[in-house]
């Protein structure tokens, strides 16, 4: 009988563990989902991480389902896939009362958006058509992508911009009352295909300016098309898309647009966007999300933007950014910024970036996605950060799912053999496979990442009761009833607008505050608190629009965990000024003025 | 992938090194490499060049060791870089452990799975379909363009092209190329798909590796010009079938299965004639 040597019996031997070797770390390292968590159970949940959530819409009197748009007709076989946004969420207190307001949009044309008023007793009332914000989906005028509020003429009362695939629609809001409509003295253009907007002070000049970004080119009639050559050129480099606007306040209710002067010139398809000062220069820079590309980082020099994505390591890997969200994960008064990307398994692996700001000379990020464990959550789109357990660390919740459509049938194989492809093939619709019914990452879960502030982040949306498997778009956060807690609304594509009722152990502590600007603008928008408590501290800033088409509270929410002994919030308003707070106590909301 | 190289005998000794360097079985590596830094430089086609680069020293201290230990000899580390530097192009994923276990994979499987002294499955092929196979919730392949553009496109072509007919494997490159066409209008008339959209895939860029280098790999293509040509179509048939079945690495796992199946038949073959030629000569030997 013939000896098999022994080096090849280990050669063979070594050979088929590597073989066996992604079956050892899926079972040994990635099989992290106790049977426990699979599960909801409030009572568990709230014992093991400290806060749990409830779904409520119904007892809330919401009863709202999004509908997608109805395109040209030449798009009818990829239909689902050209018509899958529209729907957004923005929280906003349109009246002063004092608790926070819900307005989402709706994308059938003659659809209406709607404004959940909040009456204080755990139930909205709708009150869109009354306020005169509701029918804004007319034909000719194209349909609802998202909202961003903003007091532009720092009246005391959020103004609302309406992005839309069609005419852009500015509403001022009168004192609560009603809203009117002044896009045409406002000077915006006719139509604009954007899914992304954002309010803020570029320039300190104490006004709200605004930042539009294009989707598909403003000269694309999406309901009207002349042929189908607008899909974009490339799925990872694309250009094609449309304009950016940047729109200067000059008082009154007037605009001027100015993004070529101000260096902002990009034709990438913009999703996302988001405003902050990553820098501490006083001014904010600006964050740009792209869909089939880079993400941009617009930094502000005193009013002039110069883009450094590249340089600043957020702009070299091409990926399908859906998402722009800012959170001071560490607690170091530093913002990593989320960006959600695609991953289906065996298909496509982008994974989502964590853009971690790294020690150094000048601004530098690294992806920390997969190191702190918030890098796979399926075909991504809004994320964001938020204390939900308040136990002084900042949370992430993310919305999955593009598609759903038949459970057994995916359009994955079809997808995949066109977008790889020369751009003159891809940059047109009638090239592509119908879509004939079948799903395209659909039925997915959420990811409820909770930080456990040591570097690591646990899903745990199963065991918390977020376990619905809608195709999720935009979420905002808010303390919806005044409670001290982090709410949770979502909006869904082609499904039910979803409140997510946060409860917390009552041993978590908190603390939030409500800006008010004078020398800057009144909404606040851009000023940064940051808390010190127990040794550390936190920052976080009142945004203008931020995530994937939703707006947050524009009370900033601080968990503090147990027993808390907070030194001071230190706020850095627009204008410059510096204001320090001392002797705060936690569990309050804390109204703040701007020092005249 | 293989480099699709002439045998080193065959390159003239007393050539100056330049020329040495430019017939040798350096041509492919070094094109293979200037796809992968134009790539990268222009278009930032790789998560990171860290992960390209384990790949490649992955399998290159896999070759160096496998081959001292069973061939005796330290091997020319140019088949091994093509193999690492494929997996780090090829294989998509967040991870670093997939590109290290992958380019392990490949060139252990070069001395693990041998047959008559040959290994049959080209290196990274079979690497790059078992970790779409067992490791499809880690990994995937590369989908996307490098600039989606013509110009990049022709140049990776003429390129590539030149690297194969240098090395006398254009007629496998081409034959496939012609039967994907084809059948991608049959496929187009059976699904009433765009015709554009089953072209689609050869323009991209795992196409570009794969027929350049993955098909024409000298050792585990057979010997006949026409046998070459056969089994170009075998795998563009083979392909044609699993993309009917919504297969999305049809052309991997096509070569994965016809690579192997025409070796053994040529093997078979060998096998045969040499037996027919013992007994002929066994005959014609006097009593």
């Amino acid at each position: 009988m013939k000896r098999i040597p022994v080096s090849q019996v280990i050669l063979d031997v070594v050979f088929a563990g590597m073989l066996a070797t992604p079956w050892m770390i899926r079972h040994f390292v990635h099989s992290q989902v106790r049977p426990a968590e699979t599960q909801t159970d409030c009572r568990a949940a709230l014992a093991r991480y400290g806060f749990c959530f409830q779904e409520v819409s119904g007892q809330a009197g919401i009863h709202f389902v999004h509908e997608a748009p109805i395109l040209d007709h030449k798009l009818d076989g990829i239909m689902p896939e050209v018509a899958s946004m529209g729907a957004s969420v923005s929280i906003v207190d349109f009246d002063r009362d004092g608790w926070p307001d819900i307005y989402v949009t709706n994308s059938r044309m003659g659809s209406l958006n709607h404004l959940y008023r909040n009456n204080h007793d755990g139930t909205f009332t709708d009150v869109a058509q009354k306020m005169g914000i509701a029918d804004v989906n007319q034909p000719g005028t194209g349909v609802s992508m998202g909202a961003v509020w903003g007091d532009y003429d720092n009246d005391g009362y959020e103004d609302l911009f309406l992005i839309k695939w069609g005419r852009p629609e500015l509403f001022h809001n009168d004192q609560g009352r009603g809203f009117t409509r002044v896009t045409d003295r406002a000077g915006l253009p006719p139509w604009i295909n954007a899914n992304t907007a954002v309010w803020f002070d570029y320039d300190g000049d104490g006004r709200l300016d605004l930042f539009v970004a294009g989707y598909y080119p403003e000269n694309v009639d999406l309901w009207h098309l002349k042929d189908t050559r607008m899909m974009p050129e490339s799925f990872e480099y694309a250009k094609n898309g449309g304009r950016k606007y940047l729109f200067h306040n000059l008082g009154k209710g007037h605009f001027e647009e100015v993004s070529a002067e101000a260096g902002i010139n990009s034709r990438r398809w913009a999703l996302a966007c988001a405003a902050a000062d990553l820098r501490g220069t006083g001014y904010p820079d600006l964050f740009v999300a792209n869909d089939y590309g880079v993400s941009e980082l617009y930094l502000n020099d005193h009013g002039h933007f110069r883009e450094a994505g590249a340089e600043t390591g957020v702009g070299f890997a091409p990926k399908s950014g859906m998402n722009a969200a800012f959170g001071d994960i560490f607690n170091q008064g530093k913002y990593s910024v989320y960006v959600s990307n695609i991953s289906e398994e065996g298909v496509l692996l982008q994974g989502n970036n964590l853009w971690v700001p790294q020690e150094g000379n000048g601004l530098h990020y690294a992806n920390l996605a997969r190191d702190l464990g918030v890098e796979l959550g399926g075909w991504s789109f809004g994320a964001q950060f938020g204390d939900l357990n308040n136990d002084g660390n900042m949370d992430l919740y993310l919305e999955n799912g593009y598609v759903s459509l038949s459970r057994t049938r995916s359009y994955w194989y079809d997808f995949s053999k066109v977008a790889g492809g020369n751009s003159s093939i891809i940059s047109d619709a009638s090239h592509w496979p119908a879509f004939d019914g079948r799903s395209l990452s659909g039925y997915q879960q959420k990811r409820v990442w909770m930080n456990d502030g040591a570097g690591k982040f646990e899903d745990v949306a199963q065991a918390v009761g977020v376990t619905d498997t809608y195709d999720g778009r935009a979420v905002a956060l808010a303390d919806l009833w005044n409670t001290g807690v982090l709410d949770a609304v979502v909006a869904n594509q082609c499904g039910p607008l979803l409140i997510y009722k946060d409860t917390v152990a009552p041993n978590h502590d908190w603390i939030e505050f409500d800006l008010e600007g004078a020398k800057s603008n009144r909404s606040a928008i851009g000023a940064q608190v940051t808390l010190f408590w127990n040794g550390q501290k936190q920052i976080q800033y009142v945004s203008g629009g931020n995530g994937f088409a939703s707006e947050d509270d524009r009370r900033l929410h601080f968990g503090l965990g147990q027993n808390p002994q907070i030194e001071r919030a230190v706020i850095h308003w627009p204008s410059g000024t510096v204001q320090t707070l001392e002797h705060l106590t936690p569990n309050q909301l804390v109204h703040v003025k701007e020092p005249a | 992938m293989n480099p699709p190289v002439k045998d080193a005998r065959e390159v003239g000794a007393r050539q100056p090194l330049w020329k040495r360097m430019l017939d040798s079985r350096f041509m492919p590596p070094v094109f293979i490499t200037l796809i992968l830094l134009a790539g990268n430089l222009s278009f930032g086609i790789l998560e990171s060049y860290s992960r390209t680069l384990l790949a490649i020293a992955t399998s290159i201290a896999g070759e160096m060791i496998l081959g001292r230990i069973f061939l005796k000899k330290w091997p020319h580390p140019a088949s091994a870089y093509i193999t690492g530097i494929s997996v780090g192009i090829l294989l998509r994923s967040p991870a670093y452990w997939p590109y290290a276990l992958c380019a392990g994979l490949s060139i252990t499987s070069k001395y693990a799975l041998r047959f008559r002294h040959r290994h049959i499955w080209n290196p990274s092929n079979f690497g790059i379909c078992a970790m779409l196979f067992l490791a499809s919730d880690s990994v995937a392949g590369l989908s996307i363009q490098w600039g989606n553009n013509l110009a990049s496109l022709l140049v990776i072509w003429i390129l590539g092209s030149v690297i194969v007919w240098r090395a006398r494997r254009f007629n496998i490159t081409a034959t496939y190329v012609a039967s994907f066409i084809a059948l991608s209008f049959l496929r187009s008339w059976i699904t009433g798909d765009p015709w554009q959209s089953e072209i689609s895939p050869i323009t991209g860029p795992m196409y570009q590796l794969f027929i350049f280098f993955m098909i024409t790999d000298p050792k585990t293509t057979v010997r006949s010009r026409t046998g070459q040509c056969m089994v170009a179509v075998a795998i563009a048939v083979v392909e044609f079938f699993m993309r009917l079945g919504s297969s999305v690495y049809a052309p991997l796992y096509a070569l994965f299965w016809v690579g192997p199946a025409a070796l053994f038949i040529e093997m078979w073959l060998d096998a045969r004639r040499s037996r027919a030629v013992a007994a002929v000569v066994s005959g014609a030997q006097p009593a």
